[in-house]
């Protein structure tokens, strides 16, 4: 079993409550920060550890902590990113249901780091049983002198909040979700200026991911340096993975970055192989957004070594022959899915989601679900392909948040490595359109 | 200035909870509750939220109900007209689909003879299909109001999430205080 920061009490009887969580060594990392390291230091330990956003965008956090603007005079804001609404991705929300005093213990000991005194815990509109779950164990650190004011006798005062979201995938970028806390519609603004210059109330914020606020109290206790050997290279520490699709053993898992994609698919500690006994078909690496790959491009890269789970080997080749590690959701595919089907399943979603601010994304997306549709069922023509990837050309970098890249690239990257089984449903209408019709490369050929 | 149809009283503890919404924001902030708020108003009136309903709460947060609006029809989750007693949010994204989402979708409209978006006769049920509801891991499933209910996999199962249902009586947060 590898190291676990994270996951290391989940399954301890009653951790959602402060005693037990405390019996564990939790808040260590509060009492330490408060009390014997100025703000600053905080701040380094974390540039140190080379921790990256676990959101997706894998930004360096020490780096985006170190851009907060420090004007004298007015209020700085950490607000927590709980939109969790990627398909695929489910950590963010186990990991709270089950352990709510770990992301309070990080967001005390991040929020001293940046000199909030006011913090807000921005969770999916959806998830108001978790929203209730975390409001008990505020309401718990608030009893205990954990929140509030002087924190443990040290000085230093803070007040969390969790605010609930209203089904807008879109809300999950940082400056939608910004939008959405101050009660308007979830509408992406334009950058710069960047929410550490001016972010919620118009006053310097820093947005993290839940997981990545949840690293930081084992930075603090443990030290930078340490979380560094973690890893492989500029992927250090661990991470959730979600896992799901046709996998035995669907769910969350917490990873030393560097486990091989094969091992993770198919040993017992992960995945446990393909359900039902079938063969693996291709995997979605990082949540619905990012490129699809072929059974062989996910188990090596294109120079034949073993593609392992760090952000820069899930990367490599680009988007040639490589994807990305996203936000850690991992969809597996056997070889009974259509890739088709799939693809215009998350083009609908992303048509859905689009908060219709920018054209190309607003315009683009439901072309893309519309031809994509009609290809599925049984109306495509040949041109309709390159149709399809003119139009994901047209968005992506066109539009003021990434939502328009995060539609165009799954439709790209499933044409670039599946075209043949575009073709066969366009040439086979009425086979492709059974159910359960799946083409199998040059066996589908052979029996049309 | 957009006129007030009429007010929608709302319960001694939703109004309790609203304004415990609107004290975690700076003064001046206080439209940064209305999506809390509405959250509220949605649970407390039966599922839904009436134009009247989002006049008052405009009048709680003193905003323009035209703000109300806007936001009230932007986000999925605030339903704009009567549902039923329970509605059920059937998670329709890739990974379910891998685990049989759309075959639940089909199974829920025939068995209560209704389609997407409908409501049933007897107003039990309305079938809402969604966007990821982030529980990849154990689709198919669905969520009623504040549960998830996981691993909907077979016909069985469907008919007995559908009887336990019938059988649930709707409460809110703010009933049971």
């Amino acid at each position: 079993m590898g190291l676990k920061i994270l996951t290391e009490h989940i399954n301890v009887p009653g951790i959602e409550t402060l005693e037990v969580y405390r019996k564990q060594g939790g808040y260590r990392s509060v009492e330490k920060a408060l009390k014997t390291m100025t703000p600053d230091e905080v701040v380094e330990e974390v540039k140190t550890s080379g921790l990256r956003g676990r959101g997706g965008a894998g930004f360096p956090t020490g780096m985006k902590w170190s851009f907060l603007a420090k004007p004298e005079g007015i209020p700085r804001y950490l607000v927590c990113n709980a939109d969790e609404s990627e398909p695929g991705t489910f950590k963010d929300r186990w990991f709270m249901e089950h352990n709510p005093h770990a992301l309070i213990e990080g967001m005390i000991t991040s929020s001293y780091a940046l000199g909030a005194n006011t913090s807000y815990i921005y969770i999916r509109g959806e998830l108001m049983f978790v929203l209730r779950i975390l409001e008990k164990a505020i309401a718990e650190a608030y009893a205990a002198g954990l929140l509030g004011k002087n924190i443990l006798g040290s000085g230093y005062s803070l007040d969390l909040h969790v605010a609930p979201g209203g089904g807008a995938y879109i809300c999950g970028e940082e400056t939608a979700l910004l939008e959405s806390l101050e009660g308007k519609r979830g509408n992406p603004r334009n950058k710069p200026p960047f929410p550490a210059v001016k972010g919620l109330f118009q006053s310097p914020t820093v947005v993290n991911n839940v997981e990545t606020i949840c690293a930081v109290p084992w930075i603090v206790n443990n030290t930078g340096a340490e979380y560094a050997k973690i890893g492989i290279g500029r992927s250090t520490g661990t991470k959730l993975i979600s896992a799901s699709g046709n996998i035995n053993n669907p769910g969350v898992f917490e990873i030393e970055l560097g486990v091989p994609v094969e091992e993770f698919i198919y040993s017992d500690q992960y995945c446990g192989g393909i359900w039902k006994g079938k063969q693996l078909k291709a995997v979605v690496p990082g949540g619905s957004s990012v490129p699809i790959l072929p059974a062989n491009l996910i188990l090596k890269t294109a120079a034949g070594e073993d593609r392992l789970m760090t952000y820069e080997s899930l990367a490599d080749g680009g988007f040639v022959t490589g994807s990305m590690m996203g936000s850690g959701a991992f969809i597996v595919f056997d070889e009974d899915q259509c890739i088709v089907r799939n693809t215009w399943n998350y083009a609908r979603f992303y048509h859905h989601e689009s908060c219709g601010q920018c054209s190309p994304c607003r315009e683009g997306t439901g072309w893309m679900e519309k031809v994509l549709h009609r290809i599925e069922y049984g109306h495509g023509h040949q041109q309709d392909i390159d149709l399809l990837v003119s139009v994901a050309k047209q968005i992506e970098g066109n539009t003021i948040c990434p939502l328009g890249d995060a539609a165009a690239w799954p439709v790209a990257a499933a044409i670039r490595h599946f075209r043949d089984e575009f073709e066969w449903h366009i040439k086979h209408p009425k086979e492709a359109t059974l159910p359960g019709a799946v083409y199998r490369g040059q066996l589908a050929e052979i029996v049309a | 200035m957009a006129e007030t149809i009429n007010k929608v009283t709302f319960s001694d503890a939703a109004m309790a909870e609203m304004q415990r919404y609107i004290s975690h924001y700076p003064e001046g902030r206080q439209k940064s509750a209305l999506l809390p708020i509405l959250h509220v108003a949605q649970a407390e009136l039966g599922g839904w939220v009436s134009p009247e309903a989002m006049d008052t709460i405009a009048e709680i947060l003193h905003i323009q109900p035209i703000e109300v609006y806007e936001v009230a029809t932007f986000y999925t989750m605030f339903n704009l007209k009567p549902v039923g007693k329970h509605v059920l949010e059937v998670c329709r994204t890739g990974p379910c689909c891998l685990r049989g989402a759309d075959q639940l979708i089909e199974t829920l409209k025939q068995k209560l003879n209704i389609e997407e978006g409908e409501t049933s006769t007897d107003g039990m049920f309305t079938l809402k299909p969604v966007e990821c509801l982030a529980s990849c891991g154990s689709g198919p499933m669905l969520q009623v109001r504040e549960k998830f209910y996981e691993n909907i996999d077979s016909e069985q199962r469907v008919d007995e999430f559908l009887e336990m249902m019938r059988n649930t009586p709707v409460e809110t947060p703010y009933h049971q205080k």
